[in-house]
């Protein structure tokens, strides 16, 4: 990157800044016409009325003789005296305008550079953090790069913009002004600028001293918000150790220092502010003493005087610009420095390297490591480590934490650069090798793994998207030309001309053609990761988009309408109650049988129906306001009565009761108000909060006793009311249960039982879940239901995932993109033992052929592997067949034995 | 089956015949009742216990694996106490239950078992007299084995 800011607006954007230069210079002459105006209808045709009135002798009529049109000194042509007036007062117009406008032009024009610029820098500063060596991300924090990129830069797009122009323009303005107001008389001249060395010499002092604070409160800011991202990463550390108040203090101090910095800008800022308005007050000061004096000796005319005036009007903002420019330059310049400091990291990769397309083809032969080195902050980390790994077998890696074994699988996976040595796979040099190559060819998974906020399936295809395999399809003419726009607009700034919306999943790769075999490579990879079924889990809770995927839609229909079949069978009567239009569900909630239908959106949310209008509404004509009053009555009676008397921590109240602890209170008072004035005397707020309760009733569940049969039947009445009255607006808010329609607001699980659990049937649920399974089996929908899983969003870092889960994904992830070599560093310390001893088993099949290394947390777990490398302190100390290394009694046998 | 009708049920259990009736509400409210079919089994030999069940209609085996094969040792009817044995004493359960008829039950978690437990010092002190009358048809049982049996000698652990 560019050393200064000059440097980097010069290289970038020198074309668009000598067109800027071009056009302030042009916009001068323009400028000078119009500052002489005034003085030309002064002079020229108002000087002689006011002599006219002074001495006294004002004809009755209006002196119309012709005058002459003068222009830049030139006489040009004779005419009517008004008519003069009005030219000179049109020309003065046309002129304002024409200043505006080319005000405008430069200003968007700049503007637009600025932008260009900022944005290029960024993505510079962008592409650079792509380039760290990954120790460097030890170093240095998120919460300190972030600031640099977004906030810290973006002034500097303003300034680039004005880089050249703004001292251009101004610089013009001013010298013009003075030009002008030399050319009226020298002395005045010379009045005007008399203060200017003061504050040239001055002002900046002061400012620099403004500038430096400045920079030490962007760096404070910055190590702020570097200790908030530490804080929202370390919250359970946090919690767990009882730290808030000490996190407040610090916090307080941090901010105490901030307020002392920014204080004492404010002090020498309005000080400078005070510097200047006094400065600028004086000079006019001298104006009107030497200037009337001089139009009293008559060395200067009044037209003159005026002229002067208006143009000193023009010369304070032009000047406080410069001024303004300087500091603004000054800082700029330093703050450029400073980021560009942040991102200048020894050892960054080559930019070939990382954003080459370069590609090799399939890695074979041996992996040959000679002498190879790896040093961190004068550590030596692996020492002169020779091996030869065939490119066809199972090694594993075996040593204590300090032997360099989680390096060395680093190294190998070239994600750290090696310092000495040299690395071959086959007959490439594998530091010539490019992301673009090695990033398809090498899997690795470390024992911590990241997910991305995005859906499962993106996060399983990270690994084959190393570029865009097709462009997107525009649905339209606009957008293409929109497309095309947006590519030409990134590359004017040197940013990525890729499509990000294109289709970059790379099936080529994979050797498959469609989506039907990606899903199926991608089941294979979760399986081999022994995540399948979880995946098929989220999938039966996950909801799907019947329009966008009709068939798979129509097939859980018929999933269905086989479980409701096997549902008769004796083995599983009476475990589920199946939802029927004419018929109250008694284990679903009094809410769920009036609205017979899953909600969208928060209209007809469950806990809220007594606040929807039009719920009400419905159950008022069906009469039954009044009954779900007196059973919201009941419920809260015998709520109060059995928890009234519960310690207040009881998990009780969470688990079963209809009334919080906190409303507890509230609902004995409204029993209070009820026993003394009687139901309908009730407020409307604590009738609302009665009539809450009945919603959530079910009679299976809570065996109240107050759901009878009429009032059941009532209800009935009230579902078929609400589903043919209901409004258009509110249609789209409720997705009715219908035994032939597929229910897209629910989950897949629910839209297959489409009915209800009975509430008190022992192991209801495994059978169900187990007959559930059998159908779906049945019926070859397994890997319909895990695509729906795929689209599970994990959430931030995967965080809506267990962290087996997470581990598990980047696992299949490294699986999917069928690597020829795949490296696992301690990839399954995390997970139970089961399912350590599964991907084992399940990865070394997979692999059968290709190369695996695998650095073992378990030294026993490397049975079985073709060779084993034992490590301690950075070197090989041992190799050969599990067998061979065990019997021998060595430093592999007391690893086994430290397990 | 209203709350109400589950309370008197088990007001007519010995064991919950003195708790004050708006406990009694509690424990039926939170207490799950719970059916199975004839031949579920309601809790396995070996497994981890939380709970505990009260037979509200129909019959149980209590069935004891040995080395000659499931042997049924017992037969529970309406108002008895199953499953008391491994939430009391933190053992894995000592017998399988299957239910010889459709079973109706209240199942009482471990947690609010041993609330009442505490709370009730009445309701310990027919536990206890329940597990002594168990103890005492054990040995009753037992005494009748070493009888019938010739030569087996019978020793205590």
């Amino acid at each position: 990157m560019d050393r200064t800011i000059y440097g980097f607006v010069f290289r970038f954007s020198k074309r668009e800044q000598v067109f800027i230069l071009l056009f302030t210079v042009l916009s001068l002459p323009f400028y000078y016409v119009s500052l002489d105006i005034p003085k030309l209808i002064v002079n020229n045709i108002l000087n002689e009325v006011t002599v006219e009135y002074s001495s006294g002798s004002v004809s009755a009529g209006v002196d119309v003789a012709p005058r002459s049109f003068v222009l830049l000194g030139y006489e040009l042509f004779d005419l009517h005296r008004l008519w003069l007036l009005a030219l000179y007062s049109g020309l003065f117009l046309l002129l304002v305008l024409i200043n505006g406008g080319f005000k405008y032009f430069i200003n968007v024009y700049k503007g637009r550079l600025g932008e260009r610029m900022l944005r290029r820098l960024r993505y510079q500063l962008y592409s650079r953090i792509l380039r760290f060596p990954l120790p460097h991300f030890r170093r240095v924090s998120a919460g300190e790069l972030i600031p640099m990129i977004t906030q810290e830069v973006e002034p500097l797009g303003g300034f680039i913009g004005d880089a050249l122009a703004l001292p251009m323009y101004q610089g013009g303005l001013l010298i013009t002004a003075l030009i002008f107001i030399f050319m009226q008389d020298f002395w005045m001249g010379l009045a005007s600028i008399s203060l200017y060395p003061v504050q040239g010499w001055i002002i900046p002092k002061l400012q620099k001293r403004v500038n430096l604070l400045g920079k030490e409160r962007v760096r404070e800011v910055r190590k702020l918000s570097e200790r908030i991202a530490e804080t929202v990463h370390s919250a359970e550390e946090m919690h767990a150790n009882g730290m808030a108040r000490w996190e407040l203090a610090e916090f307080t101090q941090r901010m105490g220092r901030i307020f002392e910095i920014r204080f004492d800008i404010y002090n020498k800022k309005f000080f400078i502010k005070f510097l200047n308005s006094i400065l600028a007050q004086m000079t006019p000061f001298f104006f009107y003493a030497i200037g009337g004096y001089f139009v009293i000796t008559g060395d200067l005319s009044l037209g003159g005087l005026v002229a002067v005036l208006t143009a000193y009007k023009d010369l304070p903002p032009p000047w406080k610009e410069l001024l303004n420019h300087y500091q603004i330059q000054a800082d700029a310049g330093i703050k450029y420095d400073q980021v560009v400091a942040q991102f200048a990291t020894p050892g960054m990769r080559d930019d070939n390297i990382v954003f080459g397309d370069a590609e090799v083809p399939r890695l074979e032969g041996k992996l040959a490591a000679v002498n190879l080195k790896y040093e961190e902050d004068g550590d030596l980390l692996i020492e002169n480590l020779t091996a030869d790994i065939p490119l066809a077998s199972h090694v594993a890696v075996v040593g204590d934490a300090t032997s360099g074994k989680g390096h060395l699988a680093l190294v190998l996976a070239r994600l750290l650069d090696s310092t000495g040595g040299t690395l071959r796979f086959g007959d490439r040099d594998a530091s010539q090798l490019g992301e673009a190559a090695t990033g398809k060819q090498i899997g690795f998974v470390g024992a911590t793994s990241h997910l991305f906020s995005a859906r499962l399936i993106d996060n399983l295809l990270y690994g084959i998207r190393q570029k865009p395999q097709a462009p997107r399809e525009a649905e339209s003419d606009a957008k293409r030309r929109a497309l095309a726009r947006y590519i030409d607009e990134a590359g004017k700034t040197g940013n990525s001309l890729d499509d990000p919306d294109a289709d970059w999943i790379d099936m080529e790769s994979l050797g498959i053609a469609d989506r039907e075999a990606l899903i199926e490579a991608v089941r294979h990879a979760l399986a081999i990761a022994d995540m399948e079924n979880d995946v098929y889990l989220l999938g039966l809770r996950g909801t799907l988009d019947p329009e966008a995927r009709p068939d798979a839609a129509r097939r859980l229909l018929e999933a269905r309408h086989m479980l409701q079949k096997r549902l008769s069978e004796k083995a599983y009567s009476g475990l589920v109650e199946s939802f029927d239009r004419s018929a109250y569900n008694l284990n679903a909630t009094v809410g769920e049988n009036l609205l017979f239908g899953t909600p969208v959106g928060d209209a007809f949310d469950l806990d809220q129906l007594p606040q929807n209008a039009y719920v009400m509404e419905i159950l008022g004509k069906a009469g039954l306001v009044e009954d779900l009053l007196s059973i919201g009555h009941e419920v809260a009676q015998t709520m109060v009565e059995l928890f009234a008397g519960l310690p207040p921590d009881h998990e009780y109240f969470a688990q079963f009761s209809f009334i919080s602890l906190d409303d507890l209170p509230d609902y004995q008072a409204i029993l209070r108000k009820v026993e003394r004035d009687g139901l309908d005397k009730l407020e409307e707020a604590d009738r609302m909060k009665l009539l809450a309760l009945p919603f959530k009733l079910s009679p299976a569940r809570h065996r109240l006793g107050l759901i009878d049969e009429a009032f059941q039947a009532r209800i009935l009445e009230a579902r078929k009311a609400f589903a043919e009255n209901l409004p258009e607006k509110l249609r789209s808010a409720v997705e009715f249960f219908d035994v032939d329609r597929y229910n897209a607001a629910s989950s897949l699980q629910d839209n297959i039982l489409f009915g209800k659990l009975v509430y008190g049937r022992a192991q209801a649920q495994s059978k169900v879940g187990e007959l559930m399974s059998q159908v779906i089996e049945t019926l070859n929908l397994r890997s319909a239901v895990v695509e729906v899983g795929l689209d599970f969003e994990v959430g931030i870092g995967g965080a809506r995932l267990s962290p087996a889960q997470r581990q598990k994904a980047s696992i299949a992830r490294a699986v999917l993109k069928h690597p020829a070599i795949l490296i696992l560093s301690e990839a399954t310390a995390s997970l139970d033992g089961s399912s350590q001893s599964t991907i084992l088993r399940n990865v070394r099949e997979e692999f059968a052929g290709r190369a695996l290394i695998w650095v073992m947390h378990r030294p026993s777990q490397a049975r079985g592997f073709d060779r084993v490398l034992v490590m301690a302190n950075g070197r090989l100390v041992e190799r050969g067949t599990f067998d061979e290394l065990v019997e021998k009694g060595s430093l592999m046998n007391e690893l086994i034995a430290a397990e | 089956m209203s709350l109400q009708q589950d309370v008197d049920l088990l007001r007519n259990i010995p064991l919950f015949a003195k708790i004050e009736p708006s406990k009694l509400k509690l424990l039926a409210f939170t207490a799950q009742r719970l059916s199975f079919g004839e031949g579920d089994v309601i809790c396995e030999q070996g497994d981890e216990g939380d709970s505990a069940y009260i037979i509200i209609d129909g019959e149980a085996d209590v069935i004891v694996a040995t080395d000659a094969g499931p042997v049924t040792v017992a037969t529970l009817k309406k108002n008895d106490f199953l499953g008391e044995t491994a939430i009391l004493c933190d053992v894995p359960r000592t017998a399988t239950v299957q239910a010889r008829t459709d079973l109706e039950t209240l199942m009482i978690s471990k947690d609010l078992f041993f609330q009442l437990v505490s709370q009730f010092p009445s309701m310990s002190i027919e536990i206890m007299r329940e597990l002594a009358r168990r103890v005492e048809r054990t040995t009753a049982q037992l005494r009748e084995a070493v009888s019938h049996s010739s030569g087996h000698a019978v020793t205590r652990r």
